[in-house]
């Protein structure tokens, strides 16, 4: 199939782009297109007008960076997986990102893919966003009444939605950066590499004497947004694998791959194996 | 994947001084393929050409009560909307039966739908226009009101007589059935130790090939001719077929195909939507394109293999295998495909289930029956995966059931090496295969009593591999007792046209084609062999109606076999021809010449006498100086058909070796196996390629393609993220050996490759799983794909 017509805008700035989303009401910003292009192609979604904001300069920066006497990597909204996956700084400091972006679909797309766009579109079975929940990280936009930081637990709102405005450019997000005491585990069951994730976990923790504290699990892949399982977060910090595992509460949709059944078994499963990573000396 | 190749020496007979048979030479095509200047159907561009896109009903099963046109019409770049009746008055519908399919009954089909939508994804009207672009951007204008009938999506209940019949003209739904009683089947069944009886089912899934089905159809008014472009396996039957529903002569058509990007045929059938391409190229008298786009291609791209068949082995304690019986049941769509029908499918499960044992007790039913989904017929090596998974699963359940090894069990029941000609009990005709060298050989490469030890080994460790094995027949070079008997226009005989070029190089011109296998190689290999020059020398001509002799093109792996026969043949013809020209020169002898390398020599000595350079030279600019009355002939046709028997069958086992995540119940591959015998041997690494890919779209079927269906007829999975293809990054590494038994049917003795890959290996994975999860106490595993699910649930663990 061909796409719908549609005009298209190359933004020279975000004033630029903000703008545009104010006067098209049906705009899409285009970034690496991953998404977007295949739904354009399959007539699902025919908006308008698409603002490319590819060529805006500083949004593809990787950094660390003090803020509040913490130190966070800032990820600009137009790294593309590809560079994060090369990248000592992700590598050093983000190690549940390096971690999670060999599985995120196939080196082509990863070329051309953006984490801020995996994050802006909010896909629920998507690495990306997990993981921002996982870390406890913020998501950075720009709207018409300026800049905005939203925590990750307030930003995934719903199948798809987040908390960006309609006229919000997600300009970047950061995650708190890594120390010696610093725990991270990634697992995901796809039937293919670089599938979308039939049940996914990231986890993060911190060690805490022989056992874990301050454990974050993010599933993805069994809800409509990525789910923390906080009742299996206590019972691992209380060192109860079995326990964290019996005290799943996910209640997931069927979809085409698994029935709900299978897919909390397989959290289950997933469960038992990343806190196998966490409990590993890092 | 790492390549293996095992190929032993081939053949001393066509062992000709610089012979390419046997040799893994380049394909001459690769420079053009990997450097872009391939022709596909997408890249034909022709003056005044137009696109259309069709409107295909969301429905299973709908009344088409009115079509409104008028906004679509107006659409900018729109040159005609044209519905199924308009179009029914262009082209003439069909009816997809064949007469030696004896009963098999099927309705009328139009190019475009003309009352009534009988599956999702059936073309209901199309538009016109400059671009596809616009085309699809004016069939979102065009208003049908549907009438939703009562689709009929449950094969089980399709015959009950409270399902809605679908086509009322054929009284019922029903639209094929066979019964097959041979031998004692009751008294062996009771005379076994044991019997082993089971319910196999196989995911409804569908062949996808790289490039989509495509055409462009153009009608020359002022020549009266049609030129059509289309990516097909068989151009001369579509030559046929557009000529038949135009009301044209077959001279009035030709078909030109070039490069097609993958068939495994998907592209040897005819298609409403290229049909109605073609009519609505003769209807508006310019050029016009179809492309199937990927959402197109899963809901009208022919499905295959929706089969559930109950079956039952019978096996004595010392391990003779009594009796096979099976009881069919699968669903074609609304319609049998035309013009290869959708009969042959269930057929072949018939004639092949039990097929590579001597058992002569047999009982097969079968029932075909039509539903509201998209259309079954023919794809990669038809019937055989599920016949060789229904007997193949069969044999090691009870191999396991009365404790003997399982490839004991075969070795006491395949027909044995030295015993051809031979029967099977279905009445399959065997010149002669090599079960047990094939299985002997199987068992060296893989190490198999090292295999067992390491499973063992592993096994009290709780990792849970499985071996499991997979003897087969295939279908190869089939004869008319395939389609022409049944009264379809589907030639068996292939031919070639070989010429000397002035400058003493071949033309060499094919009625079959080329799919990406690599038929140009194996052509050119074949004729430089048999004429006597170096391959480089030699120009392959494919896929022109207008060029080319009459032939059927590329299916039921018959390219070789046939094809290469005929240009084998030909190429002999051309330098005994050439040899009279020069014997005619060199005033000697023309069986004492011969031609070697582009030379020709004394056959005695090889002592050089004249090159073809300037024998061509005089044939062509200096026939004045040749002896008064001598007439060169630069040209040779010969054709071939297999006449002997009516295919030549191949033979070959597989193995896979797998390991089961009982936690998760994902499958990982480690190895696969398989040896198999396809008679002479032109190029081994085309046959490994052939083997290898066939092995892996068997893997498909096994663990991950199945086009689901909701409970309304919709397709669930109709796109590349969600129907999952098998893909490089599973697949284990395909190790290939061979046993060569020629066939004398042609001096060449080649048989088909195709498909034996495809055959195998889902019967080999099932058997693999099984094995691996039985000290777990798991029910077997019959119910392909084997999904994640399946296996835990098999396991107890959901």
């Amino acid at each position: 199939m061909k796409p719908a017509p549609f005009a298209y805008h190359k933004a020279a700035s975000l004033a630029d782009a903000i703008a545009l989303l104010g006067q098209h009401s049906d705009a899409r910003l285009l970034a690496g297109g991953q998404s977007l292009i295949a739904t354009l192609n399959m007539r699902l979604s025919a908006p308008t007008l698409l603002i490319d904001i590819n060529g805006i300069a500083g949004l593809a920066e990787i950094a660390v960076q003090d803020r509040a006497g913490k130190s966070f990597v800032e990820i600009g909204a137009l790294v593309r997986h590809a560079q994060a996956e090369r990248s000592d700084l992700i590598a050093r400091h983000a190690p549940l990102i390096a971690r999670a972006m060999p599985f995120i679909a196939h080196p082509a797309i990863r070329t051309r893919g953006t984490l801020g766009g995996s994050i802006a579109f909010a896909d629920p079975a998507a690495e990306m966003p997990a993981c921002l929940l996982a870390l406890d990280g913020e998501v950075d936009a720009q709207g018409p009444d300026g800049k905005s930081t939203i925590k990750a637990a307030d930003y995934f709102q719903g199948l798809y939605e987040t908390a960006l405005g309609s006229q919000d450019v997600l300009t970047g997000f950061r995650v708190p950066a890594a120390d010696k005491d610093s725990r991270f585990g990634f697992a995901e069951l796809a039937r293919r590499h670089g599938d979308y994730a039939i049940v996914g976990l990231a986890a993060s923790a911190r060690a805490h004497g022989a056992g874990l504290a301050d454990v974050r699990l993010a599933f993805f892949g069994v809800g409509n947004t990525p789910l923390r399982a906080e009742k299996s977060e206590a019972a691992l910090a209380a060192g109860d694998i079995e326990a964290a595992v019996a005290a799943l509460d996910l209640d997931p949709h069927d979809d085409i791959q698994a029935t709900p059944e299978v897919k909390k078994h397989l959290a289950g499963v997933l469960l038992r194996r990343v806190a196998a990573q966490l409990m590993e000396a890092r | 994947m790492k390549i293996v190749a095992d190929s032993p020496p081939v053949l001393t007979a066509l062992d000709r001084p610089n012979s390419y048979i046997g040799r893994a030479v380049p394909r001459p095509n690769l420079h053009r393929l990997t450097q872009g200047r391939g022709q596909y159907v997408s890249d034909v561009n022709l003056p005044r050409m137009a696109h259309v896109a069709f409107l295909r009903t969301p429905h299973a099963h709908a009344r088409i009560v009115s079509i409104d046109t008028g906004a679509a019409k107006k659409s900018p770049g729109v040159i005609a909307v044209v519905t199924g009746a308009e179009l029914a008055k262009v082209m003439t519908p069909w009816v997809g039966v064949l007469t030696h399919l004896k009963g098999l009954k099927s309705a009328q089909q139009y190019p475009i739908a003309v009352d009534r939508a009988c599956w999702q994804g059936e073309a209901v009207c199309a538009v016109v226009a400059k671009s596809r672009a616009q085309a699809e951007d004016a069939c979102e204008l065009i208003d049908i009101a549907y009438e939703e009938l009562p689709p009929v999506v449950d094969v089980e209940l399709a015959l009950d007589g409270q399902t809605p019949v679908i086509h009322a003209e054929l009284g019922d739904n029903l639209c094929f059935e066979r019964k097959l009683d041979v031998g004692e089947v009751d008294k062996a069944l009771a005379g076994a130790d044991a019997v082993v009886e089971t319910t196999f089912m196989f995911g409804r899934h569908t062949g996808v090939t790289n490039e989509p089905r495509s055409i462009v159809a153009d009608w020359n008014e002022g020549d009266r001719r049609l030129t059509v472009y289309q990516g097909t396996q068989a151009p001369h039957m579509m030559q046929n077929l557009f000529a038949k529903h135009l009301d044209l002569a077959e001279h009035q058509v030709r078909v030109l195909t070039k490069d097609v990007g993958g068939s495994f045929g998907i592209k040897v059938h005819c298609y409403a939507d290229e049909m109605a391409t073609v009519a609505l190229a003769k209807l508006l008298k310019r050029p016009v394109k179809f492309v199937a786009d990927r959402i197109e291609s899963f809901v009208t791209d022919i499905h295959a293999r929706d089969h559930r068949i109950k079956a039952k082995i019978g096996v004595t304690r010392d391990g003779t295998i009594t009796a096979f019986e099976i009881d069919d049941l699968t669903g074609i769509g609304p319609y049998s495909v035309y013009p290869r029908t959708s009969g042959i499918e269930a057929n072949q499960v018939v004639n092949l289930v039990g097929g590579p044992y001597t058992c002569p007790n047999y009982r097969a039913q079968t029932r075909v029956v039509f539903q509201n989904k998209n259309v079954m017929c023919q794809y990669r090596a038809v019937g055989h995966p599920i016949a060789v998974a229904v007997t193949e699963g069969l044999v090691e359940l009870a191999a396991a059931r009365i404790g003997m090894d399982p490839l004991e069990l075969r070795r006491r029941n395949l027909f044995p090496d030295d015993g051809y000609p031979a029967q099977s009990a279905s009445g399959l005709k065997f010149e002669q295969l090599s079960h047990h060298e094939a299985l002997a050989h199987l068992d060296g490469m893989m190490n198999y009593a090292g295999l067992r030890a390491e499973q063992a080994e592993l096994r009290k460790k709780g990792i849970y591999r499985g071996i499991g094995f997979a003897s087969f027949i295939e279908v190869t070079n089939p004869s008319a007792a395939f389609y022409g008997v049944g009264g379809a226009k589907i030639t068996s005989q292939d031919g070639a046209t070989v010429k000397l070029d002035p400058q003493g190089t071949l033309t060499l011109q094919s009625g079959v084609t080329e799919q990406g296998q690599g038929t140009e190689s194996v052509l050119a290999q074949v004729v430089a062999t048999s004429f006597g020059i170096s391959m480089d020398k030699v120009r392959i001509v494919l896929g022109d109606t207008d060029a080319t002799p009459y032939g059927g093109g590329t299916w039921a792996s018959r390219a070789a076999g046939i094809g290469g026969e005929a240009a084998w043949q030909a190429g002999k013809a051309l330098r005994d021809n050439v040899l009279a020209v020069a014997g005619a020169m060199l005033q000697a002898k023309p069986e004492a010449l011969d031609i070697r390398d582009g030379i020709v020599v004394d056959k005695a000595n090889g002592a050089e006498r004249l090159p073809l350079t300037e024998l061509a030279r005089v044939a062509y600019f200096r026939p004045d100086t040749l002896p008064p009355g001598f007439q060169a002939e630069l040209v040779a046709t010969r054709h071939y058909v297999p006449r002997g028997w009516p295919f030549a069958f191949t033979n070959g086992i597989q193995a896979s070796y797998l390991e089961v995540d009982t936690d998760t119940g994902f499958v990982k591959l480690l190895r696969h196996w398989c040896v198999e015998d396809c008679g002479t041997i032109i190029n081994p690494q085309l046959v490994n390629e052939q083997i290898r890919g066939g092995v892996v779209q068997g893997i498909g079927a096994a663990l991950f393609e199945q086009c689901l269906y909701d409970e309304r007829g919709q397709m669930m999975n109709g796109n590349m993220a969600d129907y999952l293809v098998p893909m490089a990054g599973e697949m284990p590494d395909i190790d290939c050996g061979h046993v060569v038994s020629p066939t004398a049917d042609s001096e060449l003795g080649a048989k088909g490759a195709g498909e034996a890959g495809t055959a195998g290996a889902p019967a080999c994975i099932m058997n693999a799983i099984n094995d691996a999860l039985r000290p777990l106490g798991a029910q077997p595993l019959t119910d392909m794909p084997f999904t994640p699910g399946k296996i835990l649930r098999a396991l107890g663990k959901v």
